[in-house]
């Protein structure tokens, strides 16, 4: 028996599907640009999704209630992959798994005529998955930045268990006053788009993206999502480890039994932060992974947070089977302690198995190893 | 799987392993006396928000149940639930930027508005490697709780996890019910 994924859907500002998006990318398309963001005194570079463009998407859906944007979107994503298959998702056997760091917290700001409840995470949950007619529990994982791949984690691991035949892994997160002058007050963001693991860089790009995995069991199939793990620096709350412990740890446990040969590429975190492009390069030396070739998207898609652990691994798993290596927007010179096979242009892949790794605030980090058999 | 010790915290009583721990403060004022009555070397704790602080302190006294402290290792995983996640220290960072004209996004109080750092917290304190997972419930559900620890056994490495449900839905107001369960 293993883990597969029978469909997926990506909602990004260069594409409405997964598969337009990776066109979009290959071809060079990026909508990181300089914005005006209401409230917040600095501009900010930034890559969004732009709601007037997404409304006629949004009224096919035939909403039957009010919704937020934050839901609006992931619903969007997940029809979208849904329909690609025949399940139905009001079965009880189809389990959500929603992945965000702050969900519907602009309502704090605005509470659009939304009651105080709705900013609780699991309520918003409960809200989407009975859109789809499913009674069941969600689970909403918010792990910070590492949100994407754990819900991918949790979603194997809830079928390897037996609690559904089918796991719907869903993240998006929506930018607001809130969340961008957080990280304005951490000095993280860049004014430019972002470099990551370059001499240049300086900080990153926030992002906006909806995207949506659905997980089943197989006997045999064509992708194998084999094996993922979580380890935590247990360092600094919002400073990554100096020797990547956590990171590497979690590269390890995601590539045991895994022949590092097999590896087309890494996909990375790669903020473009000084601290986390550093401690993500100590963290791959650490763990073998010089020789394997490095590829990160923030330079296009900026930071999309609850989207981007499933985001970036739908754009691998696409880069696999294109059988490429993704260029590295924004890199141009190495600016880490251990050089990567790292490129600002696309490469022809070599292997059949990808890792994704991530990291984020609270110490914690994630790996996922997927393979195409 | 079993159960090793288990803690319950409200603003008026702190029950561990079914005896109730004698305090005079309530409310935050009583986190402030279980730390130094109990802990008293790992002054981060002033700097932590609620829920963190109630979550550190439900650790603290389920590992001094423990005894002889686990340190370090990956072995050990920190798998926390809670309804209202980071909001209470949310609605804080949110008056720091409501006003415009008087406008302090303070990084010390962002930091904290993620509902996982709580978790990141226990591990720094002990040096665990092990997997840190916050997920959030529409209610109180036991039976998930437990379902939820069990994911973090389907790691090879997890041995035991310090687990359960921590809640802070506004200052003075809080809930933690944690326990220790091995393989």
């Amino acid at each position: 028996m293993i883990i597969t994924s029978i469909a997926d859907h990506i909602l990004s500002p260069i594409g409405q599907t997964s598969e337009e998006t990776f066109r979009n990318l290959r071809a060079g398309d990026t909508a990181m640009r300089v914005h005006a963001f209401p409230g917040v005194p600095e501009a900010v570079c930034a890559s969004l999704l732009d709601e007037e463009a997404l409304r006629p998407l949004y009224e096919a859906l035939s909403l039957k209630e009010r919704f937020t944007t934050f839901e609006k979107r992931l619903i969007l994503s997940i029809s979208s992959a849904a329909a690609r298959t025949d399940i139905d998702l009001a079965s009880d056997r189809v389990l959500f798994i929603l992945s965000t760091t702050k969900g519907n917290i602009s309502l704090l700001d605005q509470a659009e005529g939304f009651p105080p409840e709705r900013v609780h995470l699991g309520v918003s949950a409960r809200r989407i998955a009975r859109h789809f007619g499913n009674e069941r529990m969600p689970i909403v994982v918010s792990n910070a930045c590492i949100s994407g791949v754990c819900a991918l984690l949790t979603g194997m691991r809830a079928l390897r268990e037996g609690w559904c035949d089918y796991a719907v892994v869903a993240g998006t997160d929506v930018q607001s006053r809130f969340i961008i002058t957080g990280f304005q007050s951490f000095k993280a963001l860049s004014q430019a788009p972002c470099r990551p693991f370059d001499a240049a860089r300086d900080g990153l790009n926030p992002g906006e993206a909806a995207a949506t995995v659905i997980l089943t069991r197989a006997e045999t199939a064509p992708w194998e999502w084999v094996r993922g793990a979580v380890r935590n620096d247990a360092n600094h709350i919002s400073g990554p480890s100096r020797t990547g412990e956590g990171s590497f740890q979690a590269l390890e446990a995601a590539l045991q039994g895994v022949d590092r040969r097999e590896l087309a590429f890494v996909n990375v975190h790669g903020t473009a932060t000084a601290y986390n492009d550093e401690m993500e390069s100590i963290a791959l030396h650490r763990a073998g992974l010089d020789a394997v070739p490095v590829t990160g998207l923030k330079g296009v898609f900026g930071h999309t947070m609850g989207a981007a652990g499933i985001l970036e691994c739908i754009l691998s798993m696409r880069a696999l089977e294109a059988g490429v290596v993704l260029p590295t927007a924004g890199y141009d010179t190495c600016g880490v302690s251990y050089p990567l096979q790292i490129s600002n242009v696309e490469r022809p892949a070599k292997g059949n198995a990808f890792v994704k790794v991530i990291s984020g605030f609270g110490g914690c980090n994630a790996a996922l190893t997927v393979r195409k058999r | 799987m079993r159960t090793t010790h288990k803690v319950e915290i409200t603003p008026t009583s702190v029950v561990l392993d079914g005896r109730l721990l004698p305090f005079r403060e309530s409310g935050e004022a009583l986190l402030t006396e279980v730390y130094r009555q109990r802990v008293g070397d790992w002054p981060k704790f002033f700097k932590m928000d609620l829920l963190s602080k109630v979550g550190f302190l439900a650790a603290e006294l389920l590992l001094e149940a423990e005894g002889d402290r686990h340190r370090g290792g990956s072995d050990r995983a920190v798998i926390l639930s809670g309804r209202s996640g980071s909001l209470c220290d949310d609605r804080d960072y949110q008056q720091l930027i409501a006003d415009p004209d008087d406008f302090y996004p303070s990084p010390s109080v962002f930091v904290y508005t993620l509902p996982n750092i709580v978790t990141g917290e226990i591990a720094i304190r002990n040096g665990w490697h092990g997997e840190t997972m916050y997920y959030a419930l529409e209610e109180y559900d036991p039976a998930a709780l437990a379902a939820y620890a069990t994911l973090a056994f389907t790691d090879p490495q997890t041995r035991s996890a310090l687990c359960g449900w921590v809640e802070c839905p506004a200052h003075e107001d809080f809930y933690a019910n944690m326990e220790i369960i091995e393989r």
